[in-house]
């Protein structure tokens, strides 16, 4: 690790003030993520802005029914809250998909929402990787695009025939993957005051930026992310596939919350996890549900339309069959039995 | 005599100092000065002089290093001893009976068992599972305890003595 300032603003205006001060400037709240980063270069912050004493560790229901989950609660609180549990079992369950009890002992809602991506190019500073060259650490292009990229996306990536500006990484979260189905809104304040982004809107796709993961501004800091009343707690599920079975990321993850009326879907919600540089969602595919009974006939066109335009770069041209694969499943268990983690 | 323009050649900027830390760990409240940059595993085994937490991978992936906040278990790896000053800490030495010098009933059973070879991950075990059963969430089951200690690897593979190990103790809980 480089060497760092570091310090405890004892209010959120302090912090907002520190982090617009300097470029190099970080939070740090349970450093699961940040600091496995600054221990290989790839973040080399100046100063490190401990949240940690921020009164964001509650969650607190909102006058509307729903949920508001402080920034600094940790994933394991979350996932095992009573009302998390009741209302939202699909966030639940998720968070608990991820990760390993530990980590999830310290890993924060907020700062899961920025854990950056496991494209291991963007962990070897020697390597080409635009996402890491915009911060001047390392050479530019990407080396995943003609690489080993079987972790890699399939949807929404920037290519062009010489990787020189494209970025085919994925967004590792499982936490997201759930909060995307939900409609859920991340609250953040900023230099410019307070703002709310839903959560669709949260993390980006690569564009011509590779290096922005998400669209906060410099100095902006999550306080909550807020659940919507509607939690799906009927029919839902989270199958996640990975290496093995725990303490793994996702090669594709789907996290489906339906209504049902009888056998018929009222209302359905479909995310995808690990084939994007966000969590992945359609809602002209949802749509396709609507007022259907669930069968893997009528699940396919679904699922077609939700992997639309979808490629492989080489290694990880499976991940299209297994996801197609993946959402039928997930759906099918949904409506059938309220089904539980894979 | 003919000049050349280079860019200016930085020196690394000089080292923030360190600063006086308290920790309290296994009950005794201890003094160091740490540069803010050390990780809770190093304070504890390079200034603590607590060598029984292990460094296995030092990114979160190998569990090895498990050590008890507050009675939460963590991985020392991934925080910084800076954090901590407000937190009780709890290590594999710590986990014995102070007084008697009595072993905790998970490391006698883990004696009992054989469960370990090596040894390397089983102060990280260890503390998991004291992490474990203090969360209560687990049903004495081996499927679920096998998942609720995912985060903790073994090299030599000695998962099946250590869920014998942990399901003895919580027989005897009953
Ligand atoms: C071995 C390993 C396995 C893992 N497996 C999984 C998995 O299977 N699934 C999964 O989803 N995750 C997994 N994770 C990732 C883990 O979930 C994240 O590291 C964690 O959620 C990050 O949260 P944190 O509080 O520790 O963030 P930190 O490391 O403290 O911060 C991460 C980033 O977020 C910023 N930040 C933090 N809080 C805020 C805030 N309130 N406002 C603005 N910025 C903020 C920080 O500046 C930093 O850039 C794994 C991690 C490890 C090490
Ligand atoms: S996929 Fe993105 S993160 Fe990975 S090497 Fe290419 S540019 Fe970097
Ligand atoms: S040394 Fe901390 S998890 Fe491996
Ligand atoms: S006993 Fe050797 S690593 Fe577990």
């Amino acid at each position: 690790m480089n060497p760092f300032a570091y310090s405890r603003p004892a209010s959120l205006a302090d912090t907002v003030n520190e982090l617009a001060g300097s470029s190099r400037s970080r939070i740090i709240a349970g450093g699961t993520n940040l600091i496995d980063l600054m221990k290989e270069n790839v973040e080399r912050p100046a100063q490190l802005i401990d949240i940690n004493r921020l009164p964001f560790s509650t969650i607190d229901e909102l006058p509307d029914g729903g949920l508001r989950l402080g920034a600094l609660v940790t994933n394991a609180d979350t996932a095992y809250h009573p009302l998390v549990e009741q209302r939202y079992p699909l966030l639940s369950q998720t968070i608990l998909a991820g990760a390993s009890p530990q980590l999830r002992n310290m890993a924060t809602n907020g700062g899961n929402l920025f854990q950056r991506t496991r494209c291991y190019y963007f962990y070897d500073t020697s390597m080409p990787c635009n996402k890491r060259a915009a911060t001047n650490n390392g050479p530019g292009g990407c080396a995943a695009y003609g690489g080993y990229n079987r972790i890699h996306a399939i949807l929404g990536t920037t290519d062009d025939t010489n990787g020189q500006s494209s970025c085919v990484a994925t967004y590792p979260s499982d936490m997201a993957v759930a909060l995307t189905a939900l409609d859920a809104v991340v609250q953040v304040t900023g230099p410019n005051g307070d703002r709310s982004i839903p959560m669709a809107d949260f993390h980006r796709l690569p564009g011509a930026e590779p290096w922005r993961d998400n669209t906060t501004q410099p100095g902006e800091v999550v306080t909550a992310i807020d659940l919507p009343t509607r939690g799906f707690p009927d029919h839902y599920t989270y199958i996640k596939v990975r290496d093995r079975s725990s303490y793994a990321f996702a090669l594709v993850s789907v996290a489906v919350g339906l209504e049902m009326d009888g056998d018929v879907v009222r209302d359905a919600r479909i995310a995808l996890g690990g084939v994007a540089h966000k969590p992945w969602r359609k809602s002209e595919a949802e749509q396709l549900l609507i007022g259907k009974t669930l069968s893997p006939e009528t699940i396919r066109p679904v699922a077609d339309a939700l992997l639309a335009g979808a490629r492989g770069y080489g290694h990880n041209d499976f991940k299209i069959e297994l996801a197609h694969r993946a959402i039928i499943r997930a759906v099918l268990k949904s409506g059938l039995d309220n089904g539980a983690v894979e | 005599m003919l000049t050349e323009t280079l860019p200016v050649a930085n020196a690394p900027d000089a080292l923030p100092a360190t600063r006086p830390i308290e920790l309290t760990i296994n009950g005794k409240k201890r003094q160091f000065r740490l540069a803010p940059w050390t990780t809770l595993l190093d304070a504890l085994r390079e200034y603590a002089n607590l060598t029984g937490t292990k460094k296995g991978c030092d990114h979160g992936q190998c569990g090895a290093c498990t050590v008890l906040i507050d009675g939460k278990r963590v991985n020392a790896c991934l925080t910084l001893a800076v954090m901590h000053e407000d937190h009780t800490i709890t290590t594999i030495e710590g986990l014995a009976d102070s007084a008697t010098g009595q072993f905790h009933p998970l490391q006698q059973a883990f004696i009992d068992h054989d469960a370990f070879q090596c040894g390397y991950c089983t102060p990280g075990q260890i503390c998991s599972a004291v992490g474990m059963l203090n969360e209560g969430k687990v049903e004495n089951k081996a499927d679920q305890i096998r998942e609720l200690m995912s985060g903790n690897l073994c090299r030599c593979g000695a998962y099946p003595h250590i869920v014998d190990a942990i399901q003895e103790v919580m027989n005897k809980d009953r």
